[in-house]
């Protein structure tokens, strides 16, 4: 499909003459859109974009590498700021494949606490998506709206975990603690708020003539393209392929919830906003049935001390005010896995940022006792402005291959012309 | 046409006999105009933004409500270093501010606030006004140019192309209100009102007519030329300082300089309902408020156009609405004579 809204072919294609020499212009890293994160090389001829080279890796931050050098029980820490819009989601990938090498599941409740706390999350998370892209476009109250719901959620986390971002809050064997006595009624009253508001976001955007210009027919990217390039999360649903982890491959019981696979089939900017403001609904719908279950009291963590938080550990103060804490020391040691695990792995939908990531996954290639020689490897499909990146990890640590790809997610492969919005917004 | 032979003088020509002392008065009474209105719609555009946007905008500048937010921001501006860069044309550089900011300071000449309340009733009144508001687009493309920053130029650029796509509009809806009213001259215009507003009988000339001005103003939906997610801040990109503060002020200058030509053209400007007892000079301000306030709150309401739709909206939009306008007018014109 080709956007309806082209610009006019360049003035070479008419007269072979008027052309003149094209500007080379460096947008980012220091830039309010780019904002150090991202560079992106864009060849201007005029206002169009003929040319566009995206340099990454500005937001490199090791934790792969860190990880080997931690226990397991410390992963969390890290992983949990691989993505700081879904912290949820990755400590909850990470613990998930923990899990799986050891052979244990967590307990029902602490299960409906995590599919909760990653509803709430992919809420936030769809918000920032909304609120950035708002400000993107000029729309700058979006943007104020966006991190206003967002803060709501913010609270939630902080009220249950202590934590805005970054709560290692999900741990191998379940969660570190239980909703506090009021997290339930800042539960319930989001989730009564929450629908206004998206109707608000509708009301002002769905049908505002200038942002379905500024955004139907642009980014558009096939179902095929996104299968070629690992392309998953709203965007891929946003193409009309109905692929969702948590129906393909359920985990943590995503499976005995009700809720529908949000899909569009324009595949353009426009059904990314409607797939996700759909999907909104779709998590509101979720949280409430957790409230539900959330009813009957449970443990929220497995009862192994080698496993669980060892808050029930013997604790004594010496004359020198020195805090002892009796098998502390062996809770630190780590538990060691007791045969050879190669491959583990742990996919589960991601798909919530900006963009819409590839599935978040988390292996564990090889070694055999602890993460040193264990290396966590991650592969996360990076394709804002068009690049996808693989990074694999060898299994003894060091990085063997680093494979880019660049490919015009913007546009069809061989078409090059992107007018400006095509080569940033998605 | 009896208006036309009210040829009314300035009330500060009625009282003051000499030329220059005159001319020295209606000087300070327009530069003060000017350095007060704008920043108090600056300050209405904090206010009016934020409590749109669920915030409180400005609160302790000033104890009450943070009104001195923007005199603070004034004397910050003065304190900051000026910086050059060093590959601009440091001529050209220094002087596009003035050159943005001065037209509409003397537009403010032949606004009038009430029949004998104006500065100077010009016969080319109109045609001066716009003839003003468009020479400080090339201030906008000196700055662009001479900043040596190619996030500079294209702002500049857009700004020129920009101007060029919605000047034409707004000199076609304001010719039509000037074939209505059979005058140029600002007071003329107004008092020709008398029955009624020209809104009533241009509605779509007005909104022509404000849909261009906020082009012209570059304000949002139409703020292509300094669009900070793509170009950084347009050709202002490397101001600093007073500079910089005067672009500022010639955005907010630009807002009540186009509220009030709008008001004059299409909303009475000066004159009152019936039956309504307000002086003239606070009726001209309500009006320009409300005109203010409604450019305001389109920048809290809608993204920003495509460069590629923000000129096919006016070329293929506005252009040919304004034509069709003024046949309607010219021919009801004749027919009603």
């Amino acid at each position: 499909m080709s956007a309806p809204d082209e610009m006019p072919a360049p003035a070479d294609e008419v007269s072979g003459e008027l052309r003149q020499e094209t500007m080379i212009i460096n947008m980012g890293p220091q830039h309010p859109s780019t904002h150090g994160v991202l560079r992106l090389l864009l060849e201007l001829d005029g206002e169009q974009v003929i040319a566009c080279q995206p340099i990454i890796g500005y937001l490199h931050t090791g934790i792969e590498k860190n990880t080997e050098y931690r226990t397991w029980q410390q992963g969390v820490v890290y992983v949990t700021r691989a993505d700081y819009l879904s912290p949820f989601f990755n400590e909850l990938a990470y613990c998930l494949a923990v899990e799986r090498l050891l052979g244990i599941e967590a307990p029902s409740r602490a299960q409906v606490l995590r599919v909760m706390f990653c509803e709430l999350n992919r809420i936030s998370s769809h918000l920032v998506y909304l609120a950035t892209g708002g400000l993107e476009l000029g729309a700058i109250s979006v943007m104020l709206y966006g991190f206003r719901e967002r803060e709501v959620i913010l609270d939630i986390f902080e009220a249950a975990t202590g934590l805005r971002m970054n709560h290692a809050y999900v741990r191998i064997g379940g969660v570190v603690m239980d909703l506090p006595d009021d997290g339930e009624d800042k539960i319930r009253s989001f989730l009564e708020m929450m629908p206004g508001r998206i109707g608000e976001y509708e009301a002002l955007l769905a049908a505002n003539p200038i942002w379905v210009q500024r955004n139907s027919g642009v980014g558009y990217l096939s179902a095929e393209d996104c299968l070629a390039l690992g392309v998953t999360g709203p965007i891929l649903r946003a193409a009309g392929v109905p692929a969702d982890l948590r129906k393909d491959e359920p985990y943590s019981g995503y499976e005995t919830y009700d809720f529908d696979v949000v899909t569009r089939e324009e595949a353009d900017a426009y059904a990314r906003f409607a797939v996700r403001i759909e999907e909104m609904r779709q998590s509101l719908r979720i949280v409430a049935q957790c409230l539900e279950r959330l009813r009957e009291p449970g443990p929220v963590m497995v009862e192994d001390p080698k496993v669980a938080w060892p808050a029930k550990l013997p604790l004594w103060v010496d004359r020198n005010a020195k805090l002892y804490v009796g098998g502390f020391a062996g809770w630190l040691d780590d538990f060691r896995f007791g045969g050879v695990h190669t491959g583990d792995t742990v996919t589960m939908p991601e798909g919530v940022k900006l963009t819409g990531k590839a599935a978040y996954k988390i292996h564990f290639l090889g070694g055999r006792l602890n993460p040193a020689e264990h290396s966590v490897a991650q592969t996360i499909g990076i394709e804002h402005a068009g690049r996808v990146t693989t990074i694999e990890i060898s299994p003894n640590g060091t990085m063997q291959q680093v494979e880019t790809e660049v490919a015009p997610v913007n546009a069809k492969p061989e078409d090059k012309n992107v007018v400006p919005d095509k080569a940033k917004k998605e | 046409m009896t208006f036309l032979a009210q040829a009314s003088g300035s009330i500060v020509d009625q009282w003051v006999s000499s030329f220059w002392i005159a001319l020295l008065i209606k000087a300070v009474a327009v530069l003060g105009f000017f350095l007060v209105a704008p920043l108090a719609v600056g300050y209405m555009e904090h206010k009016v933004l934020a409590h749109m946007q669920s915030r409180f905008g400005p609160m302790e500048a000033g104890n009450f409500h943070g009104w001195a937010q923007l005199v603070a921001d004034g004397v910050k501006f003065v304190q900051k270093e000026d910086v050059i860069p060093e590959a601009a044309d440091p001529t050209v550089f220094s002087l596009a501010p003035a050159v943005a900011l001065i037209p509409y300071i003397v537009l403010f000449v032949t606004i009038p606030f009430s029949k004998t309340v104006f500065a100077e009733n010009l016969d080319i009144g109109v045609f001066f006004l716009l003839a003003m508001s468009s020479v400080s687009v090339i201030g906008v493309l000196m700055a662009g140019w001479s900043s040596a920053n190619k996030f500079s130029l294209i702002g500049a650029l857009r700004a020129a192309a920009q101007l060029i796509a919605y000047e034409l509009p707004l000199v076609l809806a304001t010719a039509a209100v000037v074939m209505q009213a059979g005058t140029m001259r600002l007071v003329g215009i107004t008092e020709a009102q008398g029955h009624y507003w020209f809104v009533a009988t241009q509605p779509i000339g007005f909104l022509i007519f404000m849909i261009a001005a906020l082009a012209e103003l570059t304000r949002p939906p139409f703020d292509m030329p300094v669009a900070d997610s793509e170009i950084i801040f347009g050709a202002y990109t490397e101001y600093t300082g007073l500079k910089f503060a005067f672009f500022l002020l010639s955005e907010y200058g630009g807002i009540v300089a186009l509220s009030a030509i709008a008001s004059v053209l299409y909303l009475g400007g000066y004159r009152a309902l019936p039956g309504l007892p307000i002086p003239e000079p606070l009726m001209m301000l309500g009006k320009i408020t409300v005109l203010s306030f409604i450019v305001i709150w389109l920048r809290a309401t809608y993204p920003r156009l495509r460069e590629d739709q923000l000129q096919r909206f006016s070329w293929l939009v506005l252009i040919p609405l304004t034509l069709v306008q003024i046949m309607v007018v010219a021919i009801l014109k004749v027919a009603m004579r």
